[in-house]
């Protein structure tokens, strides 16, 4: 490795060559391959074994169960589209592939386009690389469908990368989750690639209706879940027979979705959020590396629950009839709890603020889901307002800190 | 009437090469004293080079304050002074000749002083240095009316000296200094020991104290920890805060009439031969310290007056042991690029690296005493991990949040958040874990020099 490290030496761009500006990129290159012989010089003479680097590559690890299952999950609502699908087992391998030929291309992009626009402001404002986008390049494949169209994921990684992080001054200075930003950049951008019926199940877009199988809405749990319809008239049918319809229908989307089957991910929905399963061991990861904070996807969950429990109790609609332990392992709520929230630098900083933060975000979450039915899914709204609060929690948790200072000075 | 502290926060980082408890007395003819040490301070010489010195004569005395005296460690002869960038004194080198004379000052029986003659005494005689000041974490100012002094039984830093072993024996000189600092304030001179240890009886029977215990992790033996369980500081209040050693080393210095610097110092670290307690004088040249007992293995070796997360980077050739350092580290330095891959690497095992976090495989032996060099293991970033400072850091204080207002010159936040109460000793902790490899320490003192400069 010596000499690996010798000839990457010797291609270093010097200060007054013509390459000069191209340092950052051998720099990331640099580092990439080797921990510099880098010393401390002030202040503590040793270092904690940790950096950037390798926080962000244990996030990555994180992703993966949550990738690998997506790419099988992929494939196999693809043949359930098809009427081909049959158990868990069924088809396995081409299902894989079939998921692989979908997923990894989506990756390719988000990673190319993104890492190249941080190259280019890398450049421009001749900074070292930041390791940020190593998992935001991982996150936007897993929270859009299948299906979506590559140029689109271009432009929504371009948008976010430059809009969301480069504007505020890089990796570390963004407001709001750069993820989530290409996400709702997406979502509002191009809604019928995003959202209804056409787009969950890989290939059932451009399938003639008559060849899709009975009983295949291609519609998310979501998506059925809000297309209830809001029974009104209850002056006409009283209100022992509208309940007993919100019962039917929330029952009849219990036994069809049991959810055994939420948990272990095989619903259709976005690359990676389908699987509780695959998020647990990434969970499992972070918590036990000490890198995700357990605070935020504690009360995140816990957020949730309770306006579950809450809208379960006085329910109107069928949506707010859904058991709230189901809520938790349908749609985006298992990833935006693990993955999306926890995000350090849009979060909350404080400790306590932390369990504000995560407590609201998940209430807001179920919040928006059940009463709103533009938006079936409301994970990524609330975490993006909760992103935005986030100062605030933080200001007011500071402010009792600074209060209970000045409390001691003028008793004392 | 004493009160244990729990700290449920704080860490400690085990090293190798703890100082075995022989003591050994290496000639040294070199010393110098070296303004540096005192932060902010501006001095004066009064000497010039081929000037004879005694112990304790004066070699420089502090420009603003001139009743702030610093005096020679040794008596001889000064052969160098040393200046930096700006004509800055770094250092005043002197050679020790043979016969050791000192400026005698008479026996001091500090009982039967009052404030203004210990004052005097120890103003007069550069035993005042030995004295700080919180907040600034500066040399006391004499005009200062102290709310309280403090001072900390033991040193929890990683291969600290152990105290007891220390002061084993300097009873008398600990009581004496501890009545003379109680003659300096109005309130209490506060004492704090390690929790469920046995003590010396240099600081279990001494008099005159507050005394206070205090359990957990490092940094439990930072004064400044101390000082925010027990009783914090507000805006507008001073505190003085003496080292345990440099308390016995006053009471000796008043009962002996004569100014004492010698003291008794650690020699540690993983790249220390046969490491072990040193008798020696304050300023000692580090060459005649080591002598041969630097590891010659493969690369360089950091050489640190201080401890590992403090101290001062010395020249193991040229450097002098600090005015305030009871230990000398040496650990290997880490000026060698590792492939990603090994050991050393970011994606390795990482089973050489020491992590609060479990991202390195190095967590399944938390109890190893570990080899560790002085390698950043990363590259400098903005800040992006959160709650990691939080896990460390033992204050009511938000530790991310006052950096950051150290950073951009917010006094008023800074007021608010704290700065008053610590030092960049308390941020050192902070400094090892942070992921973004920030020099935190420095960013607190850049701090405390602003507030130093507009509002004390």
């Amino acid at each position: 490795m010596k000499s690996l490290e010798k000839f990457m030496r010797k291609l270093e761009p010097t200060h007054d060559s013509k390459w000069a500006k191209f340092h950052p990129v051998w720099d990331s290159l640099y580092t990439f391959a080797f921990t510099p012989g880098e010393t401390t010089q002030k202040g503590s003479h040793i270092r904690d074994g940790i950096d950037l680097k390798r926080t962000m590559f244990m996030v990555i690890v994180a992703l993966i169960p949550c990738l690998l299952f997506g790419m099988y999950n992929t494939g196999h609502w693809h043949y359930v589209a098809e009427g081909t699908a049959g158990g868990f087992m069924d088809h396995f391998g081409d299902k894989l592939i079939y998921g692989l030929i979908k997923v990894l291309p989506i990756v390719i992009v988000s990673y190319g386009v993104g890492l190249g626009v941080e190259f280019i402001f890398c450049i421009r404002n001749k900074h070292a690389i930041q390791e940020g986008f190593l998992v935001t390049g991982m996150l936007i494949p897993l929270i859009v469908p299948a299906d979506i169209p590559l140029w689109m994921l271009a432009f929504a990684t371009v948008f976010a990368v430059v809009l969301g992080k480069e504007v505020f001054g890089g990796t570390g200075m963004n407001i709001v989750n750069i993820a989530l930003t290409a996400r709702a950049f997406l979502f509002f951008g191009y809604p019928t690639e995003m959202s209804g019926d056409k787009v969950w199940m890989s290939g059932i877009g451009d399938m003639a209706k008559a060849d899709i199988p009975e009983g295949v809405t291609g519609a998310t749990q979501l998506g059925e879940l809000a297309s209830f319809s809001f029974p009104q008239e209850e002056w006409a049918y009283g209100a022992e027979a509208v309940a007993n319809i919100q019962e039917t229908a929330i029952s009849g989307f219990q036994s069809a979705w049991p959810i055994w089957e939420s948990f272990i991910g095989m619903i259709p929905g976005s690359i990676g959020e389908t699987s509780v399963a695959a998020i647990l061991i990434g969970a499992a990861v972070l918590l036990y590396t000490g890198i995700g904070s357990w605070k935020i996807m504690l009360s995140f969950v816990l957020g949730g629950l309770a306006i579950g429990a809450l809208t379960q109790a006085c329910a109107v609609n069928p949506y707010m009839l859904l058991d709230p332990i189901n809520h938790m392992v349908i749609g985006g709520f298992a990833f935006g709890a693990v993955f999306m929230i926890t995000d350090p630098v849009s979060g909350a900083q404080t400790s306590t603020g932390k369990y504000i933060y995560g407590f609201l975000g998940g209430a807001l979450s179920i919040t928006i889901r059940v009463f709103n039915g533009a938006y079936p899914e409301g994970v990524m709204m609330a975490i993006l307002f909760m992103n935005v609060m986030a100062p605030m929690i933080d200001h007011y948790v500071i402010q009792s800190n600074i209060k209970r200072r000045l409390k001691r000075l003028k008793t004392a | 009437m004493s009160r244990t502290i729990k700290l449920r926060k704080g860490l400690d980082i085990k090293l190798l090469g703890e100082a075995e408890k022989v003591k050994n007395t290496p000639q040294v003819t070199a010393f110098a004293i070296k303004p540096p040490d005192f932060h902010g301070l501006m001095p004066k010489l009064t000497v010039k080079v081929g000037d004879k010195v005694k112990t304790g004569s004066v070699i420089f005395f502090d420009k603003y304050q001139e009743e702030v005296k610093f005096v020679s460690p040794i008596a001889g002869e000064i052969t160098e002074i040393v200046r930096g960038a700006k004509r800055k004194i770094l250092e005043v080198r002197i050679k020790a000749d043979a016969e050791n004379t000192s400026e005698e000052f008479g026996i001091i029986n500090p009982d039967s002083m009052d404030e203004e003659g210990i004052k005097k005494v120890l103003l007069d005689n550069g035993l005042w240095p030995f004295i700080k000041m919180r907040p600034l974490d500066i040399v006391a100012r004499p005009n200062d009316k102290p709310r309280a002094i403090f001072v900390s039984g033991f040193d929890s830093s990683p291969l600290a000296p152990d105290y007891d072993y220390v002061l084993h024996g300097k009873t008398d000189a600990f009581q004496a200094g501890i009545t003379a600092l109680s003659k300096l304030t109005e309130g209490k001179v506060h004492l704090t020991t390690k929790a469920n240890a046995r003590h010396d009886v240099a600081l279990t029977g001494v008099k005159g104290v507050q005394s206070s215990t205090i359990a957990g992790k490092h940094p439990a033996g930072n004064v400044g920890t101390q000082i925010h369980h027990i009783d914090p500081i507000n805006k507008g209040e001073v505190v003085w805060t003496v080292n345990a050693v440099d308390v016995a080393a006053i009471g000796s210095s008043l009962l002996g009439g004569k100014y004492d610097s010698s003291r008794t110092i650690a020699l540690t670290g993983s790249e220390i031969k046969k490491t072990e307690y040193i008798k020696t004088n304050i300023g000692a040249s580090m060459a005649s310290l080591l002598g041969d007992n630097i590891k010659k293995g493969d690369g360089d070796v950091r050489v640190i007056s201080g401890n590992v997360l403090t101290g001062d980077k010395v020249n193991p050739a040229e450097g002098y042991l600090g005015f305030y350092h009871q230990q000398i580290t040496a650990i290997p330095e880490g000026n060698e690029a590792s492939f990603q891959l090994s050991g050393g690497g970011w994606l390795g095992s990482g089973t050489k690296k020491f992590s609060v976090n479990r991202s390195y495989f190095s967590w399944l032996t938390p109890n190893k005493k570990r080899k560790l060099n002085t390698n950043l293991n990363g590259e400098i970033r903005s800040f992006v991990v959160t709650g990691e400072m939080e896990r460390v850091f033992p204050f009511d204080i938000y530790p991310m949040q006052l950096i950051k207002s150290a950073m951009y010159n917010d006094i008023d936040l800074m007021e608010n958040l704290g700065i008053y109460e610590v030092a960049p000793e308390d941020f050192a902790l902070c400094e090892f874990v942070c992921t973004s490899k920030i020099d935190i320490q420095d960013k607190i003192r850049q701090g405390l020099d602003v507030i130093k400069e507009e509002c004390m």
